[in-house]
């Protein structure tokens, strides 16, 4: 591409996408590994938080289950052959219809599923159930930082390591002892006045706004650069497609945003991965999407579940490609807090449940079938007679990917990471 | 633990930490007796209400109800248009609300009873981001929430639970039960999201140790409240009363007797919900709740657990009483601790620095402020869940909340040099006593007056309160 890019309108445009898409992104970990480490030093890791309550039972529906469509109903996913059906893994699970790039990269080996994994919370609570997710502990409230910060301890103790988060809060996920700077769309144009300088020496003792202000404003060349090698793959791929992204800064609510553009969802993960594979960029990421909570009219194939999906998919799908070489040294996860009830409910959605569905992708993935058992559907075996049963627990999930991804010690997982977990083993064959 | 014991600093806490910020003159006021100065503020009829150009809720939803019903009738061509003028009205609805209520905040003389106001408007949330219940999430704050802020908890908890807003927010208004007759013929059937909310965010919450059985059969109580479809609905489908008001339909009730954290409900119809909720407004775990929170928003993220102690007592004792509660706050020494442990969030930080500058938002550019409000990750009356905005630091002293509230700041203190203040008088009638020599030398020796301006709204001080 030989096109000179207008640097404020490229800037403007790629965190355009970020604002109005509902999307926030966290970063951690600039300098995880030294070069000494070898392969380990390219790993990538990314952690998608699927907040509200996925449903399991619709991402990668098990059509085959005798007991599905029973269950499920009017919102029950069609069987493979039917139009608009499950899209096809094995005799027994499919993926929804609009998981359309997850499905692709699953035939080419490198997307699996986790049918049945719950954290070990039982509480159905949104809030709590988060905060164990994200916090690794084995109870609410165990532990104030998140399991992806302590990660990052545990791999680095004695470098200087960076943390940056996309998104005006701090997820908790990456809360804890490592300064997570973050970033979000708008804010400073120029800052070469005194005024920054000023504040630094007023804020020379102050904890919380000392540490905040600095990395603040350093984390605004890395973003200028991601945003701009996104926007010239975006050009080159779509062109025009970037102008009409523009429309996203006006400050609609996330809500009113869904699925409404996928080019423009894509290019967010376009955007994220070149931030990963920039020079000194962050090895690990963790992205929140929300609004999974679907209590009401959730939809089969199409509707409100459906728009959520294509979200997801068209994010993942963005990760995948703007990665390029580097998706062979990435694993991401898509997780969420609980799952949703088997039955549906009055009002043609689904309450708070218990075990769903997790998403493992990645260049290098083990060719193998599901990860952990599925444990079907049949009235008894249903977890207090409403929900999917957890086969697997989720830190079982995480420790299995950060040993065999990332080198993680076993021990450090057990007792730092994942506080008192000793018995939930890691699961291993994933990666 | 030293307290604040001279009046100067009493009134400059009273001002800034239990109100919304200082405007000119205040801090004068409240000083002769800074109890009694918020005190004063503690009535009967409740908040004021915000001024402008506002409907009832019933009047919002016919607005979206009509307009819904015109992109019906629209062609399919233009469908997509008709839509969008439904999603621009509500937009409207809703900027209007917003700059309303903005204007209140940054004016009134009342900051304690705004403040107090905000925070149960907050803890009954309703978001604008689910979109059947935007056209109401203003008429919300100002039915449901204004007029019993100084009442009792109970009342705030009903009009709250049967207010459409919370109705269609939750998605209680179509539950029904399995063995209701509209369950029986598979018309609808139970949704638990009001029933899991009240519990766990607006009553008891999830330290109480209630069960799914309770979530359930209090959903199952619940079932009937619904919302009503206006006498001018489509012939068959007409109900009595405005749209949107309450509206007990016998035909989604599950039937029978309910069991609900230990106690038997076995009334018939409408009034059972009613029962479940006059007990979980008195319930023991109610009172810690509401004591927990309370303290967390007016005196520290962790606060002393002596405060939150008092509170629950007053709770308890006064039957929920919240301008009993309101009282209790106020008389507690933990309140007036020297050290603002309290960092402001987006809204209070727009609204403390406005109310420094004597002047509101710019009536003429609402979205101007919203639009500040989204970028800070607060835009008004849209949380993205319903627990409402986080009221704890690390939620938002993140470094791109600082350097976004920097950006702000320059333009806020460019408006306010060219108001024709002067930094040093607005830095002391801003933070009083608790204006550090530090702050007021750095503004002092400011190079221009709108760099003095940002100065004294990133300090520290004005940061938090």
């Amino acid at each position: 591409m030989n096109r000179p890019v207008d640097l404020s309108l490229t800037r403007r445009s790629a965190l355009a996408r970020a604002a109005g898409l509902g999307l926030s992104v966290s970063f951690l970990g600039r300098a995880a590994f030294a070069a000494g480490d070898g392969d380990l030093a390219r790993r990538k890791l990314v952690v998608i938080v699927c907040r509200g309550g996925m449903d399991g039972l619709s991402v990668s529906p098990p059509v085959g289950d005798p007991d599905y469509a029973g269950l499920r109903k009017t919102i029950a996913i069609a069987p493979f052959d039917a139009p608009n059906g499950a899209l096809k893994l094995d005799d027994t699970f499919g993926l929804h219809p609009s998981l359309k790039a997850v499905h692709r990269l699953a035939l080419a080996g490198q997307a699996r599923i986790c049918p049945a994994v719950a954290t070990p919370d039982r509480a159905r609570s949104h809030f709590e159930a988060q905060d164990v997710l994200e916090s690794g502990g084995s109870l609410v409230y165990g532990t104030p930082s998140g399991w992806l910060n302590r990660t990052l301890q545990a791999l680095a103790p004695t470098r200087r390591v960076e943390a940056l988060s996309v998104g005006v809060e701090a997820p908790l996920i990456l809360r804890g002892p490592v300064h997570a700077a973050s970033w979000s769309p708008g804010g400073l144009q120029g800052r070469d006045g005194r005024l920054p300088g000023i504040l630094a020496d007023l804020y020379a003792h102050d904890p919380l706004l000392g540490p905040a202000l600095a990395s603040g404003l350093q984390t605004q060349s890395m973003a200028k650069v991601a945003s701009t090698l996104a926007m010239a793959q975006e050009q080159a791929e779509t062109p025009g497609e970037a102008m009409d992204s523009m429309a996203a800064m006006t400050g609609k609510p996330a809500a009113a945003n869904l699925g409404g553009n996928p080019q423009a969802v894509r290019a967010a993960g376009v955007t994220v991965a070149k931030f990963m594979t920039a020079e000194n960029g962050p090895q690990i990421v963790a992205i929140s999407v929300d609004n999974f909570d679907t209590h009401a009219n959730q939809g089969a194939a199409q509707g409100l579940l459906a728009n959520r999906l294509t979200y997801l998919d068209n994010l993942l799908d963005g990760l995948a490609d703007g990665l390029g070489p580097d998706w062979n040294n990435t694993v991401v996860v898509a997780a969420t807090e609980f799952g949703r009830t088997a039955h549906v409910n009055g009002t043609g959605g689904t309450d708070h449940g218990t075990a769903s569905t997790a998403l493992v992708l990645g260049g290098a993935l083990k060719r193998r079938g599901i990860i952990g058992d599925w444990p079907t559907l049949q009235p008894a075996k249903l977890f207090e007679s409403r929900d999917t049963a957890p086969t697997l627990d989720m830190r079982s999930l995480f420790k299995g990917v950060l040993v065999e991804h990332l080198g993680v010690e076993r021990r450090t997982l057990d007792t730092a990471i994942f506080p008192d977990s000793a018995s939930a083993a890691p699961a291993t064959g994933v990666v | 633990m030293a307290l604040a014991n001279n009046s100067d600093l009493m009134a400059a806490i009273a001002v800034t930490r239990f109100g919304l910020g200082a405007r000119p003159g205040e801090i004068d006021a409240a000083k002769s007796d800074p109890r009694g100065f918020l005190k004063a503020q503690i009535r009967a009829d409740g908040a004021e209400q915000p001024q402008g150009d506002l409907k009832s809720s019933s009047d919002n939803l016919y607005v979206y109800a009509g307009l819904r019903k015109a992109r019906q009738a629209a062609k399919a061509e233009d469908a997509a248009d008709a839509l969008k003028q439904v999603q621009q009205q509500i937009r409207g609805l809703v900027i209007n609300e917003m700059a309303a209520r903005g204007r209140l905040a940054a004016q009134t003389p009342n900051g304690f009873a705004e403040r107090w106001t905000l925070f149960w408007s907050n803890h009954f949330t309703v978001s604008a981001l689910k979109g059947t219940a935007a056209p109401v999430v203003g008429s919300f704050e100002r039915e449901a929430i204004r007029p019993h802020v100084f009442g009792r908890f109970e009342d705030m908890l009903l009009a709250s639970s049967r207010h459409p807003a919370m109705l269609l927010y939750l998605d209680q208004a179509q539950s029904a039960g399995p063995n209701s007759p509209a369950g029986q013929r598979r018309k609808s059937g139970l949704n638990e999201n009001l029933g899991r909310e009240i519990l766990e965010l607006h009553t008891v919450g999830i330290a109480a140790g209630y069960s799914q059985a309770d979530v359930t059969e209090f959903a199952r109580a619940l079932t009937g409240w619904s919302v009503s479809r206006g006498r001018d609905a489509p012939i068959g489908q007409g109900d009595s009363g405005p749209l949107g008001a309450f509206m007990y339909r016998p035909y989604l009730h599950e039937p029978g007797v309910r069991q609900v954290m230990g106690r038997t409900y076995a009334q018939a119809g409408e009034s059972q919900a009613g029962a479940v909720l006059h007990d979980l407004a008195g319930h023991p775990s109610t009172a810690s709740h509401i004591a927990q929170k309370l303290a967390r928003h007016f005196v520290a993220d962790t606060p002393p657990p002596s405060l939150v102690a008092k509170l629950q007592t007053s709770f308890v004792q006064s039957g929920g009483r919240l301008d009993h509660l309101a009282q209790t706050l106020i008389d507690a020494p933990e309140a007036w601790q020297p050290d603002a442990a309290k960092f402001k969030t987006p809204y209070e930080f727009l609204v403390s620095s406005w109310r420094a500058s004597g002047q509101g938002p710019d009536p003429s550019a609402p979205l101007k402020f919203v639009g500040s409000l989204a970028v800070m990750g607060q835009r008004p009356f849209s949380p993205d869940s319903p627990k409402g905005w986080s009221d704890e630091a690390v939620d938002w002293a993140s470094s791109d909340g600082v350097v976004k509230r920097l950006a702000w700041a320059e333009q806020a203190g460019a408006a306010m040099a060219a108001q024709g203040l002067e930094p040093s008088e607005t830095g002391k009638a801003a933070l009083g006593a608790r204006l550090t020599p530090a702050v007021a030398t750095a503004i002092a020796r400011a190079e221009t007056r709108p760099e003095a301006f940002a100065i004294l709204l990133m300090s520290p001080e004005f940061q938090r309160r």
